[in-house]
């Protein structure tokens, strides 16, 4: 503009450089990352192509052939587990610091034949599949016909379930009404506390053959059963401890061959720390990541539990570590970091295992969803952050990949400068951390009847659920369809998709005189398919505790080994159990709408309304606008619907909360997850109330129904902060922003403020999906140039270009902040 | 109960004062200026607005409207005639699509503490508040007075954002009741703000001069747009006059004109004459910056 004025300022969004925390580009880059190293680990593990490997079906099925009937079953398992860790393929690439894999090589995920049992048809569906699919060769394929799926048929947890399940509950399953998890994978979602930080496998196998010497054989009638489970977590003592000496072996084996001295000392530290962990408890930072990672690999090989494995508050975990070394000058921050950028590529590499049957065609991510704890609060209630949880973030930051996800934990201790550190990160828009409410979530555990310090040491794993960690087997068990309970209602029990019967008679609703009659039948429906739920996951539960224990999880687990029982059995201090009630938004949007145009103002008739529903409100778009933009919808900060929501909040929760599981003292609680089964649970419905139309996506977690709030974030945040966020075990909130809402530091500080009022108004979590929708658009044109689009969903992370087309849209339809 | 018109209220408003605020744009301002963001803020009466985009030509509007005024036409979607149009707001009422709307609604005091009220958390947690702006806010200054002084009774920060042009007496009179002022400067030379603003800035030049004296917390808003004011001479006018001012050195916000607001002529059924004006680069943005820091003045782009 002006001839004589040179210089420029400095953009006013942050300079990485000018934070020190940040590697300039080197020469020959290939990608991000601190260092040549972690450029190339990241890149092989990024590059890698998701394949399937039939090893561990192979062993296990030959294993079963052999062994079973001879054995308990927890030995039988842990047998199987030692079998598999003494023969499988070992992995030790090039340039890693941190060793081992659970299939041959990065991203090649084994089966687990003995919970599903793939099919021929589900190999060639995960072969040529558009969206995330799993590589398996056609001699393999033919192999696992020839030796895999014999064996197993009519033996695997899963046709053990659907051979069992009653009708109505398969009738409503198939309506989606609800989803069960563990027809696919066994029961997870585990976080570990500190423990395998101060004591090694052998001291666990000390205190094992301690409580089997100790069993009273005299008075106590479960003692044999106390006794093949400890034997059992003795011998999965023994398979990680030989599967670590195998490394140390590899290790050794591999300087030999070296030339290059840097990558041959390289290799004798790594076979010295796999000598000391797991045996025995780490001393070192690099010692405390590899037990960590031995554990890891160890509970995703013995099963595939629901979301991979979690360190829990890994930042806690590491710090003692991290200043004992820093103050001995044994260990730098830049090596530390290195370490950490390690272990966070070995998560990447860990695909998760893939689905079986219609789900194999439907669902959709790579993501096993570890989800790191990042800050929070400790056992004593003090401040958790500390420099390794400053590293963390920088390492998210860096290198840009799926898994493993994270989360920042921000309590009212938590200092603003890791707040503002965490936000910089939201605001790169890689869809992470997602951020958390620690003063929230101890008083829900605390309601559920743990500890305060107990409380306190748990967190977040998998998505957004609450849970002790390294003391409970806390399970989801299913997703809950709440908007297709109200279709169900509006058709007096009928599923209107498939015409069958999946609810209660609860009378013909055009005879509803008022709204309070509409909503007593709506919540007679729900309590009805909560308890067919809770009956066949109570089944489920013991078909897992009889023939599929984890004895290697139980050994880290508190109080598995001094009660002698099975993580699946009772076996933890704490056993809870969650159902995920999906679509509060829709719902609620769609008793709103009833509400007011039908028994209020009379707008439309009940018939009418329910006719244009019917059609798809086909001939009825007047009614459609009417309804969509003359509804008190919930998002708005509008008393008069948000008390809607909170009403359905609070019978869900009466309707689930604190019955009985089937474990000693474990109670079902209500979680407000949806992940992604808010699509499915769309597409499985006709249109709604609130005028959404036919197969359309219903509400994420509770969040608004896309499109609803208009009033902007804060408004969003205050409907939201109506409902009891410590009676759940967790809700969710997604907000989108576009970049150009916090394109200046001082936006990013606000950004901050707003996280510290939702969590002061008693907000469980939030997260943020930063992203323009002209570029959504582009990724949608041109998916290879978006390569590394990773995008917020509903409770985890995923990558643009890998979601389908319907959940692609979803993201670009949701509420665009910029514009409110 | 004291009323007044306002045409939007705006939430989690990061641009419009410290911390995270609500703005209340009040209708009705005594300046046009051609650049203006908020063309249905100029007019103090209730104006309709119509989004051809969200028509789907249902003919409610058409059916309601006492004064036959509007008319349905497959190109335009429905078109107003002005002249009948008495501004009663029945075609709104029936809209389904929120396509027709009423710009402007009249609200009380109490009505206003109760919008701003909901928001408390959030400025407790960021030191944000309330912001007046419009429109020209001063122009409804007996509402403007007593809507601040509830505010202050509740302890909430109170930004005013005004172009300074009112009578010395009423400034000085919001001043006692307001926390800080966002003053727009547009232009130094007072043919040119006439040519452009439609009133000369003598009155303006003033009262910021006068309100600095009373010591009044004031940051300085410029609109920059090209072919209007960006011009060397008048920017380093703008910064000798913002240097000299008394009390505390001012800062400086720079607001960019773009044109994302042609939308909102659309809607009014008035056509948008851009003439000579244009949007500045970012470069160019960072050179306003440099001289307004050549002058000893923190500026930064944005409110």
């Amino acid at each position: 503009m002006f001839e004589k004025v040179e210089a420029t300022s400095d953009s006013p969004e942050r300079s990485a450089s000018a934070e020190g925390n940040f590697y300039g580009p080197l020469n020959d880059q290939v990608g991000p990352g601190m260092n040549h190293r972690i450029q190339r680990l990241r890149k092989l593990s990024f590059d890698a192509k998701p394949s399937i490997s039939i090893e561990r079906a192979l062993h296990e099925t030959a294993f079963y052939k052999e062994n079973y009937g001879h054995h308990s079953v927890p030995v039988l398992r842990a047998l199987n587990f030692l079998d598999h860790c003494e023969k499988k393929t070992l992995y030790l690439g090039g340039d890693e610091l941190i060793v081992g894999e659970r299939g041959p090589r990065p991203k090649a995920v084994p089966t687990f034949p003995e919970l599903t049992c793939h099919s021929v048809e589900d190999f060639r569906v995960l072969n040529t599949r558009d969206m995330q699919p799993y590589l398996t060769t056609q001699e393999d394929i033919d192999t696992y016909e020839r030796e895999v799926i014999p064996y197993w048929h009519g033996k695997t947890q899963r046709e053990r379930i659907f051979n069992h399940v009653p009708k109505e509950w398969k009738v409503a399953y198939e309506a989606a009404l609800f989803t069960e998890f563990m027809e696919q994978r066994a029961p997870g979602h585990t976080a570990l506390d500190g423990k395998i930080y101060q004591r090694g496998m052998l001291d666990f196998k000390r205190e094992i053959e301690e409580n089997i010497a100790s069993l009273d054989y005299l008075h106590d009638p479960d003692a044999t059963d106390r006794a093949e489970q400890l034997k059992a977590m003795a011998i999965s003592c023994d398979a990680v401890i030989l599967f670590a000496q195998r490394h140390v072996d590899l290790a050794e084996e591999l300087a030999e061959k070296e030339t290059d001295p840097q990558r041959i000392a390289e290799l004798h530290a790594i076979a010295d720390v796999c000598r000391r962990v797991p045996a025995h408890a780490p001393r070192t930072f690099w010692e405390a990541i590899q037990m960590y990672w031995f554990v890891h690999l160890g509970t995703i090989t013995e099963l595939n539990g629901w979301d991979a494995m979690n360190p829990g508050h890994f930042d806690q975990h590491l710090t003692p570590f991290y200043e004992e070394e820093l103050a001995a000058g044994t260990l730098t921050r830049d090596e530390a970091k290195e370490l950490i950028c390690c272990f966070w590529i070995k998560v990447n590499n860990h695909t998760a295992p893939p689905k079986v049957g219609i789900t194999a065609r439907e669902s959709g991510t790579y993501n096993d969803f570890t989800n790191i704890n990042i800050g929070g609060i400790k056992r004593d209630g003090s401040d958790g952050s500390s420099e390794v949880s400053f590293i963390m973030l920088e390492v998210i930051e860096e290198l840009h990949i799926l898994q493993p996800g994270s989360s920042v934990h921000i309590s009212s201790k938590t200092p603003d400068k890791f707040l503002h550190a965490a936000t910089r990160v939201i605001r790169q828009g890689h869809g992470y951390p997602s951020v958390f409410n620690p003063d929230t979530y101890v008083m829900e555990m605390v309601r559920h009847g743990k500890t305060l310090e107990d409380a306190r040491e748990g967190g977040c794993s998998g998505c957004i659920e609450v849970g002790a960690f390294g003391k409970e087997a806390y399970l989801l068990t299913g997703y809950l369809n709440v908007p297709k309970i109200l279709e169900v209602t509006l058709n007096n029990g009928l599923d209107p998709i498939s015409g069958k019967r999946v609810g209660l008679q609860t009378g013909d609703p055009e005879k509803f005189s008022n709204y309070d009659e509409l909503y007593a039948a709506f919540i007679q429906q729900v309590r009805y398919v909560v308890d067919m739920k809770m009956r066949v996951s109570n089944y489920i539960d013991r078909m897992f505790a009889k023939y599929a224990p984890a004895p290697f999880l139980s050994v880290v687990i508190d109080d598995c080994i001094s009660k002698g029982k099975d993580y699946y059995d009772g076996g933890p201090r704490y056993n809870s159990s969650y159902i995920q009630c999906c679509g509060l938004g829709t719902v609620t949007d769609s008793l709103s709408a009833l509400k007011k145009h039908v028994f209020e103002e009379k707008t439309f008739s009940l018939k009418r309304m329910l006719g244009a529903i019917s059609n798809n409100f086909e001939d009825e778009e007047f009614m459609r606008q009417t309804i969509m933009n003359r509804t008190p919808f919930f998002g708005n900060d509008d008393d008069a619907v948000d008390q809607i929501a909170v009403q359905i909040y609070d019978d869900l929760m009466s309707a689930i909360d604190n019955k009985p599981n089937i474990k000693k003292g474990g109670r079902y609680h209500l979680n407000m997850l949806s992940t992604t089964c808010h699509v499915y649970f769309g597409k499985m419905m006709g249109a709604t109330p609130n005028g959404r139309l036919a197969g359309k996506s219903i509400s994420d977690g509770t969040s608004p129904s896309h499109g609803a709030d208009v009033h902007g974030p804060s408004a969003v945040i205050k409907s939201l902060s109506k409902i009891d966020h410590v009676k759940s075990g967790g809700t969710l909130l997604n907000l989108r922003f576009l970049p150009s809402l916090l394109s200046r530091e001082q936006d990013i500080k606000k950004l901050g403020q707003l996280i510290r009022s939702y969590f002061t108004l008693g907000g469980h979590h939030i997260q943020f999906n930063i992203v323009d929708t002209a570029t959504l658009y582009a990724a949608q044109q041109c998916p290879e140039d978006y390569k590394d689009l990773l995008v917020r969903m509903a409770g985890y992370s995923d990558y643009f270009n890998d979601m389908n087309g319907d959940l692609q849209q979803e993201v670009i339809e949701r509420t665009e902040n910029e514009s409110f | 109960m004291q009323s007044g018109l306002i045409f939007d209220v705006k939430r989690y408003a990061i641009n419009d004062g410290p911390g995270i605020r609500v703005a209340i744009f009040l209708k009705g301002c005594p300046l046009h200026c051609r650049w203006c963001h908020n063309p249905e803020s100029i007019s103090a009466k209730v104006q309709k607005m119509f989004n051809k985009a969200k028509c789907i030509g249902c003919k409610s509007c058409i059916v309601a409207c006492p004064e036959d005024a509007c008319v349905l036409s497959v190109a335009e979607g429905i078109i107003t005639d002005r002249s009948l149009c008495t501004g009663c707001g029945a075609c709104a009422d029936v809209c389904p699509t929120k396509a027709t709307e009423m710009s402007g609604r009249l609200v009380t005091v109490e009505e206003i503490v109760a919008i701003v009220e909901k928001e408390r958390i959030f400025f407790d947690q960021s030191g944000g508040g309330v912001t007046f702006s419009g429109g020209e806010p001063l122009l409804q200054h007996e509402f403007l007075l007593a809507a601040l002084g509830a505010l202050g009774r509740e302890s909430i920060h109170r930004a005013v954002d005004t172009s300074g042009y009112a009578k010395q007496e009423i400034i000085l009179e919001v001043a006692k009741q307001t926390d800080l002022f966002l003053y727009d400067l547009k232009m130094m030379d007072s043919s040119r703000h006439k040519k452009w603003t439609g009133v000369d800035n003598g009155r303006i030049l003033n009262n910021l001069q006068l309100l600095a004296k009373t010591g009044a917390c004031i940051e300085i808003r410029v609109p920059l747009v090209k072919g209007v004011n960006a011009d060397l001479q008048n920017l380093e006018q703008t910064a000798a006059f913002v240097a000299s001012l008394a009390g505390e050195k001012k800062t400086v916000s720079l607001l960019p004109y773009h044109y994302s607001m042609i939308n909102k002529y659309q809607k009014l059924g008035e056509v948008f004459d851009g003439g000579d004006m244009s949007e500045s680069t970012v470069d160019e943005q960072a050179e306003v910056v440099e001289l307004f820091a050549s002058f000893g003045i923190q500026a930064t782009i944005g409110g």
